[in-house]
């Protein structure tokens, strides 16, 4: 097979790289520039590149760069700033892999006459008799399959994911076998087109859309105290709403922007039944019909987080209702919520506002 | 057989330049500011390959200041021209190795016409708006070609500033004009080997006697101290052979690859439907090597990666840092639209180019953008 490998300057994509290459395809190495702002050298910066190029160098296999800055500010970046406007949580790894590693990526490998692309994702893909599964990685503490459940069952038929079923300890031992530059490197954290040296989100959303202070009131809307930025406020967030007086934690439930207004309550009014997801794909249709139809599913409300069991899925318009199985801790409008079977993906979506 | 379809942005040497500066690699090794024999060897080398480019590039030796090249020479006239505090002026088409070094100090930038031609109505305008001290107006175009009037952009300025100095980034202008007349009328300009069969890293900058330059490398005091460091003797000798190559077989050239290019771009017009001459029909202020395109419902980056797979090689407009493609400021200048833009080709040729380079791309190319527009089936 001709596969295009995704190299991103770190290490598991090196390594994936490595394996595909080692598998016997002919390889050619491709690095997205998707950021052309500041980075932490989070995700593309040029030193990235550097490595990713050297690391293709070593490896013996050709090595590309591809300009996806302007779809990923539209699709991206764009999509982040306004979602905060509107309260919402964004997630743009999500994003990013729906929009650019697996859409626009893909088509550009295709049309190019790769035969799939191969990525550095902490994830497997399972074939099973209904066609191809995301399944959860190896090495549970690194697993992607949360930010990856948009795969389609097409896509899947496209794509490897040649470290899925290693452990980081054992990407990292293999680089440093081949000698590659990127053995030792740290994982990337956070967002990568905020850098956390020049004042993080606050910096660069309040550049981008002004920030705004707001009351913070309680259920009867007496006012309990006053916050600098209302658009940095997240459901469920405690810190830095400055109403802990009487020592009972107060929880942030409802956030209006375009009102200027924080309502907090307590823990117990963070948990809810259920949730709505809209923007909801499956895998393939019967992935679609298994979780309307099972009752021992479990859904994982962030990228690292525990599952909670689902009782039920019920199709809506415009999208699902989720039943948790038990009162369950309410996940911030715009967070995904991703359902698995077992440690089959079947789909996810993205929570919305009540 | 393999396509090399990128000479604006490099070349092979020319033998004869490869030839002479091994010498100066070896036995030949000194510093020319050296106190010996050797030193003195060395010197002379560097002397005589000051005087024979002053001949063929129409200036005194002493004008000659040797660099590392073309952006060297560019941010040195920028930044030792002028007077480092925004009173300079460039054209928007301008190689960035000028464009930025002038927008860094606040520069101001003079718009050109849909072909890239510099505006001289706008030029007089921009000069009128505050002091001026320096101007800077590209020879040739390295993304299109595009030959700019040099003389009526000289007449403008010396009525407009009379004090201003006129330099010119002349590093593609080599192969395909007749320096000593183009840049003729203008008191400083930059020349790059690598464009004209020498090595990397070496270049000059001329600067007319009278003009006062600002070093912006200070040391040894070597080049009269209007630029310190250790001559590249090797490479200074080297582009002086191939300048001397270059010039001699000039005329001929452009005849012959300017036929190659009418030939190449007349085919794409005749064979990629909706392809557009991005200079339009008038060849008449073209650089001959160099035949620009650009193609709708195609984007460069997997054009150039399918044309690479056919061992043709191209460009587009320039990389960043990090080597992905750049929008091209040229185009974005021109008023090129956006969409447009992204689908430009650059086919350019030189002294190694021959007919079966462009028959190899009048086939790659058509093809590789009718998979692209099939969306690779």
């Amino acid at each position: 097979m001709r596969v295009l490998a995704a190299m991103s300057g770190g290490v598991d994509s090196s390594v994936a790289a490595a394996l595909v290459r080692d598998e016997g395809h002919e390889v050619v190495g491709v690095t997205m520039r998707l950021w052309g702002g500041p980075s932490d050298s989070g995700c593309c910066s040029v030193s990235d590149v550097d490595d990713a190029r050297r690391v293709a160098q070593q490896l013996d296999i050709e090595h590309l760069v591809f300009n996806f800055s302007e779809d990923f500010d539209r699709q991206v970046v764009g999509p982040y700033v306004d979602d905060h406007v509107r309260g919402l949580t964004p997630n743009p790894c999500i994003e990013c892999n729906r929009h650019l590693k697996f859409s626009r990526l893909l088509d550009r490998a295709l049309a190019l006459g790769f035969d799939a692309i191969a990525t550095g994702h902490h994830a497997r893909i399972e074939r099973t008799a209904t066609g191809p599964r995301l399944a959860r990685a190896a090495d549970r503490a690194k697993d992607q399959s949360y930010v990856l459940h948009m795969l389609d069952a097409a896509c899947l038929e496209r794509l490897l994911l040649p470290i899925g079923s290693m452990t980081k300890d054992e990407v990292r031992a293999r680089a440093t076998a081949l000698g590659l530059r990127t053995a030792t490197k740290p994982d990337s954290q956070d967002v990568c087109f905020i850098t956390r040296t020049d004042g993080g989100r606050s910096t660069f959303l309040g550049d981008r859309i002004g920030l705004h202070p707001a009351d913070v009131v309680d259920a009867d809307g007496t006012r309990l105290g006053r916050i600098d930025a209302v658009e940095l406020v997240t459901i469920g967030q405690r810190r830095g709403l400055g109403v802990g007086i009487d020592g009972r934690p107060r929880y942030a439930v409802e956030v209006d922007v375009p009102g200027r207004r924080i309502r907090v309550g307590d823990v117990g009014e963070l948990d809810v039944d259920g949730e709505r997801l809209g923007s909801v794909t499956w895998v393939d249709a019967a992935a679609r019909a298994h979780a309307l139809a099972a009752d021992d599913l479990v859904g994982q409300t962030s990228a690292h987080g525990a599952v909670v069991p689902v009782a039920s899925i019920t199709a809506v318009d415009g999208g699902v209702d989720i039943d948790w199985a038990r009162p369950t801790r309410r996940v911030a409008p715009g967070q995904s919520i991703v359902l698995y079977d077992g440690d089959l993906v079947l789909g996810g979506g993205i929570v919305t506002p009540r | 057989m393999p396509a090399y379809l990128d000479h604006a942005a490099t070349g092979p040497m020319r033998p004869e330049a490869v030839e002479a500066m091994l010498p100066f690699l070896t036995d030949r090794f000194a510093n020319p500011s050296g106190a010996h024999r050797r030193a003195r060897d060395a010197r002379r080398a560097v002397d005589e390959a000051r005087e024979e480019l002053a001949a063929l590039v129409g200036c005194e030796p002493g004008d000659v200041v040797f660099t590392s090249g073309g952006t060297e020479s560019d941010n040195l006239a920028v930044f030792g021209l002028g007077t480092g505090d925004g009173a300079v002026v460039c054209s928007a088409v301008e190689h960035h190795a000028v464009l930025d070094p002038v927008e860094s100090i606040e520069g101001r930038v003079v718009a050109v016409d849909r072909r890239g031609r510099v505006d001289v109505d706008d030029l007089r305008r921009v000069i009128a708006d505050g002091p001026v001290r320096m101007v800077s107006i590209m020879a040739v175009n390295n993304e299109t070609g595009l030959i700019q009037p040099l003389d009526e952009v000289a007449s403008a300025v010396r009525a407009a500033a009379p004090d201003a100095v006129l330099h010119s980034d002349a590093v593609q202008a080599f192969c395909w004009t007749d320096v000593a007349r183009m840049c003729a009328p203008v008191d400083s300009f930059s020349l790059s080997a690598h464009k004209f069969g020498g090595p990397k890293g070496v270049g000059a900058l001329i600067v007319r006697s009278g003009v006062p330059l600002r070093a912006q490398l200070l040391g040894g005091g070597q080049e009269r101290e209007r630029r310190s460091g250790t001559q590249n003797v090797a490479g200074i000798v080297a582009m002086v052979v191939a300048a001397r190559c270059t010039a001699a077989e000039r005329d001929a050239e452009i005849a012959r690859v300017g036929a190659l290019r009418d030939h190449l771009l007349n085919g794409l017009l005749e064979r990629i439907d909706g392809v557009v001459d991005t200079l339009g029909p008038d060849r008449s202020d073209r650089a001959a090597g160099i035949a620009h395109v650009c193609i709708p419902g195609v984007e460069s980056e997997a054009l150039l990666y399918l044309l690479e797979r056919e061992d043709v090689s191209a460009s587009a407009a320039s990389s960043c840092a990090s080597g992905a493609l750049q929008s091209s400021h040229v185009l974005a200048a021109m008023g090129v639209d956006a969409d447009l833009a992204r689908g430009s080709l650059r086919l350019s040729l030189g002294h190694t180019t021959t007919a079966s380079d462009t028959d190899d791309a009048l086939v790659v190319v058509p093809a590789a953008v009718e998979r692209l527009r099939n969306g690779g089936l």
